[in-house]
């Protein structure tokens, strides 16, 4: 269970960029974050596993409290949280292998870091996991040579390593083409059930919010406005987290079919 | 499509100057030239030295000619030692260079340890090679140990400062990921850091082993040991012809040495 309380991150003199915001993630839900570009929603996100130092509040990890690590205890407490990257961050000079076992940095000292002598339990891990993403056949393949899709789902896998207790996804589909981010939204909410794993996702896209979340968190200007089901993130939700101006989610979510806006004549002559 | 001002008025467009201010661009100009006139009026040409000079720069250059590789054994064993400086400088060199181009680096060192990295670097690059193995000749004696001492605190130099602006800019997302996991310092340094460096790395090396071979030729010459010993001997004997042998020797070597690298180089990319 995730339970942040009155967290607030202010960089510098200038206005905090969360305000005192509180959630609670019970069970193994897979929540959204939606919220226009800063907004706060990554801000958060990074706040969880302290790649951002919070300014004040308390976040809480199954009865941890995470503000406040300091160290090894720090690095403990990170390895129990998965992290995936809107950009992959995957490394990209190394195999596809060395990168799904560098989840497990956190548990292996540094001779079998260096030396790539992960206990043989790490492997057999590594290539289960791998195998139920469809990449186990890229094992020793490196990393950049991999499309797009492909490098998600490492990033994936290296998160699952950690053994997590929750999973945090910034943005996790932005790089992606349309299609290539259904599968990976798809495959997270998945594998959310199958490991009983609490997932957090930073999400434009409010379709695919919709569709493959059960609670949606919107957030604006640092505030948490809307908290509900999909069924009941409508227009009016949608108007208050990006400021009532016709964005093109509108659209998306509203009337896929409507012919475009007026206005825009590239044809006429 | 034409319009029927263009006709009238026809636009023109130049190229803005590089120094805006038409002052500032003229008496630069003013400078440069004002200058150029001093400098060589007030040079002390002396004509007849000069005339003196170039029949004496011709018997020499005779004298060169044909080269004569009669004496081999000791240009074997001059670019034997050669060699060995160099190599051995240069892998001492490129090794403490990693631990120094880390301590400098601004994003991964803290703010004490930065700034001893960049003084050892600063120190060890403010002193050309000839200077610093004056100092070493006359602490630890003729002999290539001594280059050998030179050319490491030169590479150190060189090499560290160039791997410390390459880790300035690496990809960050890979660290966070890593810390993500839980990595403690070193495991992030050596899975995130070193691989994105590594290109550029062995590059460095490969540079600094030519430059290394280079410059123990110059080394050699206040007694650093190596080929340019041998070089200022026969030349102080008016051995031109073995010292034009020498010469050549080391133009190949370089050249052999530079096509080398630059192989290497391309195949690591």
């Amino acid at each position: 269970m995730l339970e942040i309380s009155k967290l607030v991150k202010r960089y510098g003199r200038d206005e905090p960029v969360l305000k005192e915001l509180d959630l609670t993630v019970e069970g193994s839900s897979v929540v959204s974050i939606v919220g226009a570009s800063g907004a706060g929603k990554s801000t958060m996100l990074r706040c969880i596993n302290r790649l951002v130092e919070p300014t004040s509040g308390s976040i809480k990890l199954n009865g941890t409290e995470l503000v406040h690590l300091r160290g090894r205890e720090l690095r403990r407490a990170r390895r129990k949280i998965g992290m995936v990257f809107q950009g992959f961050n995957l490394i990209d000079r190394l195999t596809v292998m060395e990168n799904v076992l560098a989840g497990r940095l956190g548990y292996v000292n540094l001779y079998q870091a260096i030396t790539r002598r992960y206990p043989q339990s790490d492997i057999e891990r590594a290539f289960t996991l791998m195998e139920r993403v469809g990449i186990a056949h890229y094992a020793n393949k490196r990393a950049d040579e991999l499309s797009g899709g492909e490098r998600q789902r490492v990033g994936v896998v290296r998160a699952l390593m950690q053994e997590p207790e929750i999973l945090l996804a910034d943005e996790p589909t932005a790089s992606l083409d349309p299609r290539t981010s259904e599968q990976i939204m798809k495959l997270l909410q998945s594998l959310a059930s199958e490991l009983s794993l609490p997932v957090l996702i930073n999400i434009h896209n409010v379709a695919q919010a919709k569709a493959y979340t059960e609670r949606i968190v919107g957030l604006r200007h640092g505030r948490m406005i809307f908290d509900g089901a999909p069924a009941d993130f409508g227009k009016e939700a949608l108007d208050a987290i990006y400021g009532g101006i016709e964005t093109a989610e509108d659209e998306i979510t509203e009337e896929p079919g409507r012919p475009a806006q007026q206005g825009v004549a590239h044809d006429s002559t | 499509m034409t319009r029927p001002d263009q006709a009238a008025a026809p636009r023109t467009w130049r190229k803005p100057p590089f120094i805006a201010n038409p002052v500032l661009r003229y008496g630069l100009w003013l400078v440069v030239i004002v200058y150029l006139v001093w400098a060589f009026g007030s040079l002390p040409f002396n004509w007849a030295r000069i005339s003196e000079g170039l029949p004496r720069a011709a018997r020499i250059f005779g004298g060169g000619f044909p080269p004569s590789f009669e004496r081999s054994g000791l240009l074997i064993t001059g670019f034997k030692e050669s060699f060995q400086i160099a190599i051995l400088a240069t892998l001492m060199g490129v090794a403490l260079s990693i631990p120094f181009a880390v301590m400098a680096a601004k994003n991964v060192a803290p703010k004490p340890i930065y700034l001893l990295g960049r003084a050892v670097i600063i120190v060890s690059r403010s002193f050309h090679p000839v200077i610093v193995a004056i100092l070493f000749v006359a602490a630890v004696g003729f002999g290539p140990l001594a280059g050998i001492l030179t050319l490491t605190i030169y590479s150190i130099g060189f090499v560290g400062k160039l791997l410390a602006e390459e880790i300035e800019e690496i990809d960050w997302g890979q660290v966070e990921a890593m810390k993500a996991a839980g990595a403690g310092y070193l495991a992030t340094l050596i899975y995130a850091v070193f691989p994105q460096i590594l290109p550029r790395q062995v590059g460095l090396s490969m540079y600094q082993l030519d430059s290394n071979l280079r410059a123990s030729a110059v080394v050699g010459i206040v007694g650093a040991g190596g080929i340019g010993g041998t070089l200022m001997n026969a030349f102080g004997r008016y051995d031109y012809d073995f010292a034009f042998a020498i010469l050549l020797m080391i133009i190949a070597v370089i050249l052999v040495s530079e096509g080398i690298s630059g192989w290497v180089r391309k195949k690591i990319w």
